[in-house]
Formats: structure tokens, C-alpha cells, sequence
């Protein structure tokens, strides 16, 4: 079984993100950037499934500007085999990236596709799915947990009302929910080893892809901000302004 | 043009997601149709066809639908979808497993966690767990549009007389099945559309400790809420779970207990009118957004509270 892991780089869920002042979009210049969480998970799911002597490769592909080979070489460090950069603007839209991924997917043949549930710049959720559509595959999202046994998928999803369980056929796309697993951390020799891993660069127009998109932002704002009340100074105080004041207790 | 609604339901009951997203889709248009996908739902469809503001209700009821798998309802609202300017459904993990399908199958992109219609083509969404705001402005010929529920006010479930209209093709894809389905069972009222929530973090220290929420959820007739740390720690079930990964939430009155207030968790609660806050730690970043805050240690400050109240 071969596995795709798409990737990609967002700003380090630590940052406190800010709006640039002419409100066009958030400010990225001289902040940290990391593999965004979910993508991590995708990765260390992948690693596992090969180490566990199911999964025969783990290829790791991201879409963006060259800063992503960063990123690629990180999860390079984690333990996948080979990575391949989609070399392309950076902020594609997820359907151009979708239509990306499915293309490598189908060159690579790849039995199982893993995403992340969200970027957590974009916040979307949508990727996956997508590349599920277009490849006709079925989607296992959310997942918290995932069994592979004789060419399918048993998948644990986490859904709002509680748990979900399917069974999709290979090939087939997951996407990861927080609680899949807990990703490790790269080691000194295999961040050193990653480094003569191979990386290969492809472009939207090698995989046949044209990329654009019919949305565009018309503006980007900093959210209102909540003004911080008063502190109380006992449980008695506390109960008198939820009723005399804010009025939300009777 | 007209507007499309997913219906989120559980084949019993209609689920009040979907009341929010009939007034954005009225904000779009004042022609808002509703399509209820599942097996024996026909008390959903009713109620569908109730809502004030729906003029048509689609049913597609088969047993193939039970649980709603996004392989199949993606394709079935493709083939409805030729009459409609706007496909919506609620921000649920429903909504968002299933219209990013449709909207690769259409060729359009689809805009997630809409809480504000400017025009029929654009929309305000909330990115970067709510600390950045777009405005987005969409060309596609069909727009497809995941709602967040907090930001529109929920129509009247009373008052509508829609015609109901069955759809009778089905589809059935063979390479996804239903195993099993473990939902929470809790008589208290739904995290997402409850006025009070009272929720419970790390501080909380195990998951015998959460049931000191009860006596005060019980008194407000309040959901009970979590941090991700007290799902991941075990304490709590993830559908407990608020915040950018988990629900987004704007009830009347939310209090947190044991909450630092971590960017991630702010980004599911901060909408809710007044916030209160009971933290130990006075530097603890819930204070700089709570209208109230108590400097306190929970276990005395919980059970005090049950009593005043
Ligand atoms: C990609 C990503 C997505 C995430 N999504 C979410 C999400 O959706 N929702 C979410 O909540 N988090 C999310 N997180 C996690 C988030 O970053 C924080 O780690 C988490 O919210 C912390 O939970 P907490 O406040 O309960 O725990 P902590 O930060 O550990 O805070 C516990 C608090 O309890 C207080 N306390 C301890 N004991 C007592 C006591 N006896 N009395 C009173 N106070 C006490 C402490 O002072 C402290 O402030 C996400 C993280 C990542 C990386
Ligand atoms: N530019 C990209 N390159 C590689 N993978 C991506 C990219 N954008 C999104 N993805 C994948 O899609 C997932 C969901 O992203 P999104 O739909 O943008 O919230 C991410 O966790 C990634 O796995």
C-alpha cells in the first residue's frame, strides 16, 4: 500500500496573528511558520501505518512557493520517504489545490490519500473532501482512528453528536481529526538524513492542472475586539451582576 | 436563482442549524428551498416544510440515506443543483463532510463558516481561528456555502406552509459503508444552540471532577462545554469540545472553569454575550475576555456558585 500525506505550511498555531494595516491580509513578514498541526498527524498516521508493515512508501507532497520544501523536509524527518513540492503561488485556492493533489495521486497510484482536517490558516476544511470528489474515492474525515485490514479502511470519526464509524474501500482519502495520534518529534539524525531524501518539483502546468479561482478577498480585518470586564471579588458578587447586571441568571 | 438548504437532521427530528441557515439563505434570496436526504424522515420534512421563509421542500427518503454518507448526498444534490444559485448548508461536521464534494463536482469553490451576507455574492467569514475577518467576493455560477451558525438568528420553526416534493432517484455508492455510531445520549440541551454553557478545562483535574458542572449546569438549565485539553486528557467526550477544531458556540452566558483561554479554545466562545471566567491564575489569558472574572480556586469557587444560584 502506497500513501500519499499532503502537507502544508501555515503560520506556527503559537503566533498571535495580526492584520496588516491596510486590511488586504494578515501579516507574515518575519513570523514563525510551521507544519500545520493536522498535517503532522497525517504524517505521523502515515509513518506508523509503515512501521506497523502496512504501508509500503510514504510520499509527502505540498503546494506552495519554495519555502515548502521546509516543510516537506521536516515531515521528510518524520519518516516519510520521498517528497515532491507542487511549485505554485502560495494561497491557491483549496480546489486548485485539490485538483493538484488529485493529479499526483493518481500519477503516484496511491492506495490511501491522508489530509489534514483544516489549515489553520484558512481554516476551510474542504481539501480533502475535494480531492475525494474528483477522484471519486470515498472520504473517511475527522478521523480518530484507522484500522486498515485486506484493501479497506475502518475509520473512526469524530462527528458532532459523537462517534462515527465507516468502512471505505482503497483507494480512499482520510482526513485527520486532533486526537488520531500524537505526532513525534524529529530526531537530529533524521532531520540530518532527511536531508538526502529525495525531493522532487513539479509544476500545475506538468500535471495538466490550471489553477485560478473565481474568489476573490475583497478585504481582510482584524475582529472586534472583546474589551475585558471586571474582576469580581466573590462568588456572592459574581451571582448579583449575572442577575442585577448583565441580567443572563434569574 | 434560488437557494438550496441541506437540512441537518438525525431522520427524527430537524436540528435547529438549520433555522440559522434559512436566514442567511434568506439574506441571499427570498426563494429558499430545503432538501432533507435520510431514511423514514418524513417528521423531518414536515417540520422542514413549517419553517417560515421555505417555499419548496425536496425529500429524498431511502434507506440507502440513513446515515446521510457524503459519497451519495454529495451526488444527489449535483443533479438538483442546476435550478439553484446557492447551495447552503449549517457549519456542522455534516455540512462540512459533504458540500466541499459538491462543490468539486460542480468545478466551484466553496466558501466554509459564512456569518454575514453583504451581497448575494459576498460573504464575510472568519479565518486564522477567528483573528482575521475576509470578505470574500465569489464568480462562480453556483456558490456553495458552509453557514456558521452563530452569526445569523434562527427563523421561526412555525408559520411556513412549503410544498414537499419527493425525489426518487437514488444513489448508492458501494465503496463506503456505516459500521456503527457511538452518539452521546444527554438531556441537556445541544452544546451548539444552547443560552448557557458551562465548561470545563484542564484545571477541572479529572473527569469525576466534571460532574461539580452539573449542579450548576442543572440550576441554569445550561450545556455543559470542554477545553481540547480535558477531551484529550480523557475527562470528557470530544463532542464536548469547543473551540476552532471543535464547536463554535455564542450562547447568552458562558462560563469557563479551569480555562486559560488559548487562542484556539477563545476562537469557539468569544462571540457569546457575556463570558464569565473562574481561574486560579489572575494572569490567565480568559480574564482579558471575560465580562466577569473570578480570581479563585474552582473547587471552592464551583460548589458556592450551585448554592447561590
Ligand atoms: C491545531 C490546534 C487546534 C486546537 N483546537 C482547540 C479547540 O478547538 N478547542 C480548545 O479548547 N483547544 C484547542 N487547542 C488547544 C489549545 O491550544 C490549548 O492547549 C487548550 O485550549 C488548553 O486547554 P485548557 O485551557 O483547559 O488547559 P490549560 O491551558 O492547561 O489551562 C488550565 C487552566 O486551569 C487553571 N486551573 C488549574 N487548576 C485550577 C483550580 N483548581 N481552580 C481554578 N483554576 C484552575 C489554570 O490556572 C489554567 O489557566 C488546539 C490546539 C491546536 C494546536
Ligand atoms: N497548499 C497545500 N499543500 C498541501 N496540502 C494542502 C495545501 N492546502 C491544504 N492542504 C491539505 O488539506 C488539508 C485541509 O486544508 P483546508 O481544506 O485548507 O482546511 C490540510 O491539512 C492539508 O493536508
Amino acid at each position: 500500500m502506497k500513501i500519499l500525506v499532503s502537507v502544508k505550511r501555515v503560520i506556527d498555531y503559537n503566533v498571535k496573528v495580526r492584520v496588516k494595516p491596510d486590511n488586504t491580509a494578515v501579516d507574515l513578514t518575519n513570523v514563525k511558520m510551521s507544519m500545520n498541526p493536522f498535517c503532522e498527524i497525517a504524517v505521523e498516521e502515515a509513518v506508523r501505518l509503515k512501521e506497523k508493515g502496512l504501508a509500503s512508501e510514504v510520499v509527502v507532497v505540498s503546494v506552495g512557493a519554495k519555502s515548502c520544501q521546509e516543510t516537506l523536509r521536516t515531515a521528510l524527518a518524520l519518516g516519510a520517504d520521498r517528497a515532491i513540492q507542487v511549485d505554485a503561488e502560495d494561497g491557491l485556492d483549496s480546489l486548485s489545490v485539490a485538483k493538484l493533489l488529485a493529479k499526483v495521486a493518481q500519477n503516484e497510484a496511491a492506495d490511501l490519500i491522508i489530509l489534514g482536517k483544516q489549515s489553520i490558516d484558512s481554516d476551510n476544511n474542504q481539501t480533502g473532501q475535494m480531492v475525494a470528489a474528483l477522484l471519486d474515492y470515498p472520504q473517511a474525515t475527522f478521523a480518530s482512528e484507522v484500522v486498515i485490514e485486506s484493501g479497506e479502511a475502518q475509520v473512526t470519526r469524530e462527528i458532532d453528536g459523537g462517534l462515527q464509524t465507516l468502512l471505505v474501500t482503497l483507494p480512499a482519502v482520510v482526513t485527520t481529526d486532533l486526537r488520531l495520534n500524537e505526532p513525534r518529534f524529529a530526531s537530529l539524525p533524521n532531520i540530518m538524513k532527511a536531508k538526502r531524501k529525495p525531493l522532487d518539483v513539479t509544476t500545475p502546468a506538468e500535471l495538466g492542472v490550471d489553477v485560478g479561482s473565481n474568489v476573490t478577498v475583497l478585504s481582510v480585518a482584524a475582529p472586534a475586539e472583546r474589551s475585558g470586564g471586571v474582576k469580581v471579588a466573590s462568588v456572592a458578587e459574581l451571582v448579583d451582576k449575572l442577575k442585577n447586571e448583565a441580567k443572563v441568571v434569574s | 436563482m434560488s437557494v438550496l438548504i441541506l437540512a441537518e437532521h438525525d431522520n427524527k427530528s430537524l436540528k435547529p442549524a438549520t433555522l440559522n441557515t434559512v436566514t442567511a439563505a434568506l439574506d441571499i434570496h427570498s426563494d429558499v428551498h430545503v432538501l432533507v436526504v435520510g431514511a423514514d424522515c418524513q417528521a423531518v420534512a414536515d417540520a422542514a416544510c413549517n419553517i417560515a421563509g421555505v417555499s419548496k421542500v425536496l425529500v429524498a427518503d431511502n434507506a440507502v440515506y440513513e446515515h446521510q454518507l457524503a459519497e451519495n448526498v454529495s451526488k444527489l444534490i449535483v443533479e438538483v443543483a442546476g435550478e439553484y444559485s446557492h447551495i447552503l448548508a449549517p457549519a456542522t461536521t455534516t455540512g462540512k463532510n459533504t458540500l466541499p464534494r459538491v462543490a468539486a463536482l460542480l468545478d466551484v469553490a466553496q466558501l466554509s463558516d459564512v456569518i454575514k451576507v453583504e451581497a448575494p455574492d459576498t460573504f464575510v467569514r472568519p479565518i486564522y481561528a477567528g483573528n482575521a475577518i475576509a470578505t470574500v467576493k465569489s464568480n462562480d455560477a453556483v456558490k456553495v456555502i458552509t453557514v456558521r451558525t452563530t452569526g445569523f438568528d434562527a427563523a421561526s420553526s412555525e408559520g411556513g406552509n412549503a410544498v414537499s416534493e419527493p425525489l426518487a432517484h437514488v444513489i448508492e455508492s458501494n465503496k463506503s459503508r456505516f459500521v456503527k455510531e457511538q452518539v452521546a445520549q444527554s438531556d441537556r440541551p445541544e452544546l451548539t444552540s444552547a443560552s448557557v454553557i458551562v465548561s470545563g478545562g484542564r484545571g477541572m483535574g479529572s473527569g469525576e471532577n466534571f460532574a461539580l458542572l452539573d449542579g450548576v449546569a442543572d440550576k441554569l438549565g445550561a450545556a455543559i462545554g470542554a477545553s481540547r485539553a480535558a477531551v484529550d486528557a480523557g475527562f470528557v467526550p470530544n463532542d464536548l469540545q469547543v473551540g476552532q477544531t471543535g464547536k463554535t458556540v455564542a450562547p447568552d452566558l458562558y462560563i469557563a472553569i479551569g480555562i486559560s483561554g488559548a487562542i484556539q479554545h477563545l476562537a469557539g466562545m468569544k462571540d457569546a454575550k457575556v463570558i464569565v471566567a473562574i481561574n486560579k491564575d489572575e494572569e490567565a489569558p480568559i480574564f482579558n475576555v471575560a465580562d466577569y472574572g473570578l480570581v479563585a480556586d474552582l473547587f471552592d469557587a464551583v460548589p458556592e456558585l450551585e448554592t447561590s444560584l
